[in-house]
């Protein structure tokens, strides 16, 4: 799932500036999981946004809500009289919800609330760990079921290179090296081979590289 | 000979050979490279030329490798792949092959992190194997990486890096492999500093036959100072310096102590000449370079041998 977390209180204030009805809008699904921007924290960060506005003596009314999937507009169309009333609205859900809503209520601006960081899973509660980039390209099945685009800090596809020490990459030592994972899990399963051989140079235009990505699902199109 | 080089002569013939190092200025000084040029001329066979080493930024190693042909010394160019995708490279390639570089180092590159620019965007479109094919490619079939063909082929004698000391070790020589049959013609080392680990390696790297498909040089270096061993040892990923040599480091005399790191790299020298599947040393003399020269007399490495280049070779 995709990964966020919120950005710092003053940080959102200022993004905010003068507006005198604010609305925060949580999402249902992948922020929510990662406890950034579901219901919980879109009603506290609600009840921040007062509290600070009262210190400072500023005028603002602050509501919450929430849509279960801010990323899809047949969804955000259920919160229209909360974002109408709102002079901003701070997106709690990914980069992705925040533009979704800028998309269908155009005459009010929707600012970000969370940083989006990357597609990731939980490794323990309240530790969430990178690993996919969307490269559109999948070769899991060539490297033991470990990612070394999303998860290698050099993304080699012929690794590990000479800062790999004692299972840890040199650029962040808290996390495991790629490569010796994929060595170790290859190892296992008695298929070495598959990294014996040199995997050719990936071709990047399925990744980010090749503009702005998009799919078209012809059988499925009305 | 594939490329007609000084180096690969010497190696062809069976010399042991000797390369050392030159690390481009931060700025665009060319007093200090020719500095640099005169204090390794006549030590080592030849000389490379770091490319953004450990991702800080000096005067590239093509323009500084190129300086080095004018004055007569051979250099190994060093080429990472961090900063540059594969138009660059080979555009790269193109324009050092003109100004007279015949040895390349292929490298995937320090991570930016490590730099002066840690803000930086990383490229590593390809990894040094991918690179090592298309140098390869390049010099055997006269086609850029797409296959297009080229006008005038670049023609280099490739090298690659090997890390004897990083993890997993059992996976290393399998990868050196990677490297041999990617096409690599010379290896040079980490730096060697624990000897019995670099054997084992050697050993199996041997039992793999790659020492018959590629030329080894052990990369080897002197020490300056305690701090510098101890840093070495204990925050440098991917390097084993022993505790024996920190200790030696240590006790010899404050005065004594660069004598000390020149004596341990002597040795060092003598021991991995041994080991079989050697042939050659790396010396790498950090902003040392003045180390070199007495390195190479009291290891017995000088005179260099002039060997027999090829009609038509570069200078």
């Amino acid at each position: 799932m995709i990964r966020a977390q919120q950005k710092p209180l003053v940080e959102i204030e200022s993004l905010i500036g003068q507006a005198k009805n604010v609305l925060v809008l949580g999402c249902g699904t992948c922020t929510a999981v990662c406890l950034a921007g579901g219901e919980k924290e879109a009603r506290t960060l609600a009840a921040a946004l007062r509290v600070s506005a009262q210190i400072k003596g500023v005028q603002r009314e602050v509501r919450h809500s929430l849509v279960q999937r801010q990323c899809e507009p047949e969804f955000v169309r259920e919160v229209e009289e909360e974002a109408l009333w709102a002079d901003v609205i701070v997106s709690l859900a990914c980069g992705i919800g925040c533009q979704v809503m800028n998309e269908r209520y155009p005459e009010r601006l929707t600012v970000p609330g969370v940083n989006t960081c990357f597609l990731g899973a939980p490794i323990e509660h309240g530790v969430f760990d990178e690993r996919c980039q969307a490269c559109g390209d999948c070769i899991l099945h060539l490297t033991g079921g470990i990612c070394p685009i999303a998860r290698c800090a050099k993304s080699m596809l012929n690794g590990p290179c000479g800062g790999s020490q004692h299972g840890k990459c040199e650029v962040n030592p808290s996390n495991p090296c790629a490569w010796q994972l994929i060595y170790e899990r290859l190892l296992s399963l008695n298929k070495l081979e598959l990294i014996s051989a040199i995997l050719p140079a990936k071709d990047w235009r399925s990744a980010r590289d090749g503009g702005q990505r998009r799919i078209v699902r012809e059988d499925v199109r009305l | 000979m594939k490329v007609g080089s000084r180096l690969e002569a010497v190696l062809s013939s069976g010399h042991f050979a000797v390369t050392a190092e030159l690390g481009p200025p931060k700025g665009a000084d060319l007093e200090v490279i020719g500095r640099k040029i005169e204090l390794l001329r006549n030590c080592a066979d030849a000389v490379n030329i770091t490319d953004n080493q450990t991702a800080v930024v000096r005067m590239c190693s093509a323009a500084v490798a190129h300086i080095l042909v004018e004055n007569g010394v051979e250099p190994v160019m060093q080429m990472t792949c961090r900063d540059r995708n594969r138009l660059a490279i080979q555009a790269d390639l193109l324009g050092a092959y003109a100004l007279g570089v015949r040895n390349l180092l292929c490298l995937t590159g320090d991570h930016q992190s490590f730099g002066n620019h840690p803000q930086s965007k990383n490229v590593y479109d390809l990894d040094s194997i991918q690179l090592i094919q298309v140098v390869r490619r390049m010099r055997e079939e006269g086609v850029f990486m797409n296959g297009e063909p080229m006008e005038g082929g670049a023609r280099f004698f490739i090298g690659a890096a090997a890390n004897p000391f990083a993890d997993p070790f059992e996976f290393r020589p399998l990868r050196l492999a990677k490297k041999v049959s990617a096409g690599a013609d010379f290896i040079q080392t980490q730096l060697v500093y624990n000897v019995p680990k670099f054997r084992e390696y050697m050993h199996r790297v041997c039992d793999l036959g790659l020492h018959e498909k590629v030329y080894i040089l052990a990369g080897v270096g002197p020490i300056k100072s305690v701090g510098a061993a101890r840093y070495m040892a204990t925050s440098v990923p991917g390097m084993d310096v022993p505790e024996e040599i920190v200790e030696r480091m240590r006790k010899a005399p404050k005065e004594k102590r660069t004598d000390e790191g020149i004596n341990i790299c002597v040795e060092v020298i003598q021991q991995v000449r041994e080991i079989p599947g050697v042939a050659g040393v790396h010396i790498m003399a950090i902003e040392w370079e003045e180390a070199v020269a007495e390195i190479c007399e009291r290891a017995g490495l000088l005179p260099r041998p002039s060997p027999q280049l090829p009609e038509g070779a570069a200078k």
